[in-house]
């Protein structure tokens, strides 16, 4: 951790008021509030829109291996997206990632 | 309104919420594990789980914070993140803004994924509560989601040191963005707009303080609205 005690804090803090009021904008103005239809559509793929671009660098680049792509990682992160989509549960696309990426690792560790 | 109803809502909104305990709660040990690991205190661990209350953002901000990124920069990913919360408190407001300011500022900071999923879809199948019953159910489906937060970052954190290296654990963060995102892809415009986010992202990894990401972020929001439009023009002609 490169940062300061300071600007962590600063980062929680701005973070959490900064999030606190996205979610209190609509609610704050009460009932008679409107935003233009264009806004609300951009704003609903504000997760897809950021996530995948966070993800597709740490998939192909990981920091572990110096950024040299790697195999265990490749698959766990195939796996993942496989159960993801297919069973579309968060959670059993963890453990499906998870089991992968631990079994390949085992196996690079012993071979 | 009467009081019976609205202690039903509310014990509607505690069975209705109680389901997401096995999401939040992996999410959240997830988060105080990656959080020790990449070198935050305790208090810091928690802090961000109490004041910010949003996973997703709270991981990218201590990936970001790890790999060295300037404070602005952090920020304005964590938050492109958390925009979509914008729209949950349209889609509530018109349900939620007559009840005293207090009361939904509260409501506001409780604003998550899952409160909002469970509420809007119990207001839409029940229109007749009144505005008193369906903010005694939103805050039932707090209980059981947003409380245990708190507990399993906790439990993630006093865990965290203890983990052997060489487990792969640099890799849960990865692994836990695309556990997340992969079921919201639901729509073709949110196929689009993910596939433009993750090329957009590794085409421009070389621009200085991670801009490439919040550029193709904003490309890949513009890419799904126009998608959006595009389908529903085709459904409609």
């Amino acid at each position: 951790m490169t940062l300061s005690t300071l600007e962590i804090w600063i980062v929680i803090l701005a973070l959490g008021a900064g999030t606190f009021l996205i979610r209190f904008s609509f609610l704050g103005l009460g009932d008679s509030a409107h935003w233009p239809p264009v806004i609300l559509r951009l704003l609903r793929y504000t997760p897809v829109a950021v996530i995948p671009g966070l993800v597709a660098p740490l998939v192909l680049w990981p920091a572990a291996t110096d950024g040299v792509p790697d195999l265990p990682r490749l698959a766990a992160a195939a796996a993942t997206l496989a159960a993801g989509l297919w069973l579309r549960s968060p959670i059993w696309a963890i453990l499906a990632g998870a089991a992968v990426l631990t079994v390949l690792l085992r196996i690079e560790a012993v071979v | 309104m009467s009081d019976r109803a609205t202690r039903q809502a509310f014990r509607r909104g505690v069975r209705d919420g109680a389901p997401f305990l096995l999401v939040v709660a992996p999410f959240g040990l997830v988060f105080g594990v990656i959080g020790v690991e990449a070198g935050l205190g305790l208090a810091e661990v928690m802090g961000f789980s109490i004041f910010v209350i949003a996973g997703a953002s709270q991981l990218a901000a201590v990936q970001l914070m790890a790999e060295g990124a300037p404070v602005a920069v952090v920020l304005a990913t964590a938050l492109a993140i958390n925009l979509r919360m914008a729209m949950y408190s349209a889609a509530l407001a018109p349900h939620l803004g007559s009840v005293p300011l207090g009361r939904r500022s509260v409501m506001a900071y409780f604003l998550v994924d899952q409160t909002f999923a469970a509420s809007a879809l119990e207001f839409e199948r029940r229109p007749e509560m009144t505005a008193p019953e369906k903010a005694a159910y939103f805050l039932g489906v707090v209980a059981p989601v947003c409380l245990p937060w708190y507990g399993a970052t906790l439990a993630g954190a006093l865990l965290g040191g203890g983990l052997p290296p060489g487990w792969g654990l640099d890799f849960a963060v990865p692994i836990t963005f695309l556990a997340v995102v992969t079921p919201m892809l639901r729509t073709p415009a949110h196929v689009a707009a993910a596939v433009v986010s993750a090329v957009g992202a590794v085409v421009l990894w070389a621009l200085p303080w991670n801009l490439g990401l919040l550029v193709s972020a904003l490309a890949a929001m513009a890419t799904g609205a126009l998608v959006e439009v595009a389908s529903e023009r085709r459904g409609a002609a």
